[in-house]
């Protein structure tokens, strides 16, 4: 399968602290690859530096291009797109000025039919598109933050736990959107507490230690790794 | 105190009210976009209007100069910036825009000074010269030190404001200038006499604030830049680049307070250094409003204004410190009311 973006020698600081450290990561054109880790291990660091939110040291190329020096809305144009950890919405803007905005820099002459498409996934933003993105619930609030990235069409979707947070229910939903998402064939990278569910539907999976990978592999393999199950995956529920 | 005098009171704090609305909202969007407290925004109303009085004069205004020395500047660190990265077009482009442009303008100016423009004209040409000077500030100054703390670009935004106040000294001179007004009309209503140019100062701004309002409620640009305001990761996460938006804000900025100094020229005589105390009050009322508040802002002017008025009348030479102890019951109400918000 075509590689789609690769990362070597990635090392990110913040001030003296090194957070990342010489990672190599390297993403298929399709398919779900999880990130997993313990808190602060420099997940969320990795995505941040992949977007070019956070400057970061070493190479970084994108459908074979090299995107090491380019800002992050260079890359949003090139097709990355993340949803933070934080989710990021404009809270006092409402819905679907977050949608709209969404493909500010890429796609915008669909904007309309991403839009349709937006509320066709989510039909709860649909329903509550002229309220403010503040008054959503978690789960809608995660929702809209997923949404927002899709309106750019991004080839690559990279997915800060979107789980974090919410009913083990819309859990559920958010699963099931993320798998339907990897059948569209978008690239997903994607990271998540639940190591188990995350590697359920993952093809591939790389293990995050203090800043380094660890280990990486298909997912069928990390799932059966008996050291992963002891430090991640727990019992099977 | 009678009717007439309350009237002509009211009138008074309108018209100072609506220019220090004007400021309030430049300060606003300002700070939310970039998180400058940006001092010389008051100095940009002195440049507009000493430019336009110039002009209207026949004279070459002297900001001339820092228009063009500023793009050359801005040209040249852009080169430097990009250096690894530069096309041929991007060079045309900064070869146009930063170094041709204000160079022309310039030119246009010094030919055109000496003749009677008409007024329209002038203005117009006041505005594309002290206009653009926002931009190439951010440009030079605040765009390098973008992850500075709130604080050191307040130093950064005083240094601009000591340096604005000592070239329009040297630009325009001690003296100060009053221009002629563009409708020397007045009309009494009821028992009083409202000047022609004041009901231009408000109907201009009533427009602007309408257009503001339509700005950012109605069009994908005006949405992108309070976008950049309400949440500057998301705003860069869907491609908003926050150079672009720390431009644009600058940009209207600028024309707030070049089109607030031309309006009021003919009202007041200005001075080079005018702009900070007319800046000051727009910046207070962007205080009252907590720089948040578009709505509280104007609503702030407004009351200073009239508060200013009022005081000018009964004890003229206590005006300033009247208004500015006026603002003190609000700093604490406000700071007692007002809860510490989480970034979200
Ligand atoms: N803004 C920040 N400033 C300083 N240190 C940070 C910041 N964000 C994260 N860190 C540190 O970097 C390390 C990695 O954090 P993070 O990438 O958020 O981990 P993860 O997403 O795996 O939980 C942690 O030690 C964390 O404390
Ligand atoms: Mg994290």
């Amino acid at each position: 399968m075509s590689v789609l973006l690769t990362a070597t020698d990635l090392s990110v600081s913040y001030g003296k602290v090194v957070a990342v450290h010489n990672i190599a990561i390297e993403l298929p054109g399709s398919g779900i690859v999880t990130l997993i880790g313990a808190n602060g291990a420099g997940k969320s660091t990795t995505l941040l530096s992949l977007m070019g939110v956070l400057p970061a040291k070493g190479k970084v190329m994108f459908d074979g291009i090299d995107i090491t020096r380019s800002p992050v809305e260079e890359r949003v144009e090139m097709g990355i797109s993340l949803v933070s950890e934080k989710r990021d919405l404009f809270s006092s803007m409402s819905v679907e000025d977050n949608l709209r905005l969404g493909c500010y820099r890429r796609n915008r002459s669909h904007g309309g039919e991403a839009l349709e498409e937006v509320f066709g996934r989510f039909p709860r933003l649909k329903e509550r598109r002229h309220q403010l993105a503040a008054t959503l619930s978690g789960g809608e609030r995660q929702m809209l933050a997923m949404g927002r990235a899709l309106m750019a069409r991004p080839r690559l979707l990279m997915l800060d736990e979107p789980s974090l947070g919410l009913a083990p229910l819309i859990v559920r939903d958010i699963f099931r959107i993320v798998t339907d998402l990897k059948d569209s064939g978008i690239a997903i990278l994607l990271i998540e507490q639940n190591a188990r569910a995350a590697l359920e539907v993952a093809s591939a999976g790389y293990v995050m230690e203090l800043g380094e990978i660890t280990t990486h592999g298909p997912a069928g393999e990390l799932i059966n790794d008996r050291r992963l199950i002891e430090s991640y995956l727990g019992i099977r529920q | 105190m009678d009717s007439t005098i309350t009237l002509f009171l009211v009138q008074d704090g309108l018209i100072n009210g609506s220019i220090y609305a004007l400021l309030a909202v430049a300060f606003v969007l300002l700070f939310a976009v970039t998180r400058i407290i940006f001092v010389a925004q008051g100095d940009f109303v002195a440049y507009g209007g000493l430019t336009f009085a110039a002009l209207q004069q026949g004279s070459v205004p002297g900001s001339i100069w820092l228009l063009a020395g500023l793009g050359v500047i801005a040209g040249i660190l852009e080169f430097l910036r990009e250096r690894h990265t530069l096309t041929r077009p991007r060079i045309l482009g900064i070869l146009a825009g930063d170094f041709i442009a204000p160079l022309a303008l310039v030119g246009v100016v010094i030919l055109v000074a000496p003749y009677d423009m008409p007024y329209l004209f002038d203005m117009a040409l006041a505005l594309a010269l002290v206009v653009p000077m926002g931009p190439y500030i951010y440009r030079i100054c605040f765009r390098p030190m973008a992850n500075a703390s709130v604080l050191v670009l307040l130093i950064g935004s005083v240094g601009v404001h000591w340096l604005m106040i000592g070239l329009g000294l040297l630009f325009f001179g001690a003296e100060g200038y009053r221009a002629a007004p563009m409708f020397g009309a007045n009309f009494v209503v009821g028992p009083v006499l409202v000047s022609a140019q004041s009901l231009l100062v408000m109907g201009a701004t009533l427009a602007l604030l309408v257009g503001f309002y339509l700005f950012f409620g109605r069009t994908l640009a005006g949405k992108a830049l309070m976008a950049a305001a309400v949440n500057a990761r998301g705003a860069s996460l869907v491609g908003i680049s926050p150079s672009f938006s720390g431009r644009t804000a600058f940009l209207m900025a600028a024309f707030v307070g070049a089109i607030s100094g031309i309006l009021i020229s003919p009202l007041t005589t200005l001075y080079y250094d005018s702009g900070f105390l007319i800046g000051l009050k727009g910046f207070v009322a962007a205080i009252v409003a907590g720089f948040a508040s578009f709505p509280l802002a104007v609503a702030g002017a407004i009351a200073i204004g009239i508060a200013e008025a009022v005081s000018a009348f009964f004890a003229s030479a206590f005006k300033e410190v009247i208004v500015f102890s006026l603002i003190l019951p609000v700093l604490i109400w406000r700071s007692i009311r007002a809860p510490h918000h989480e970034e979200d």
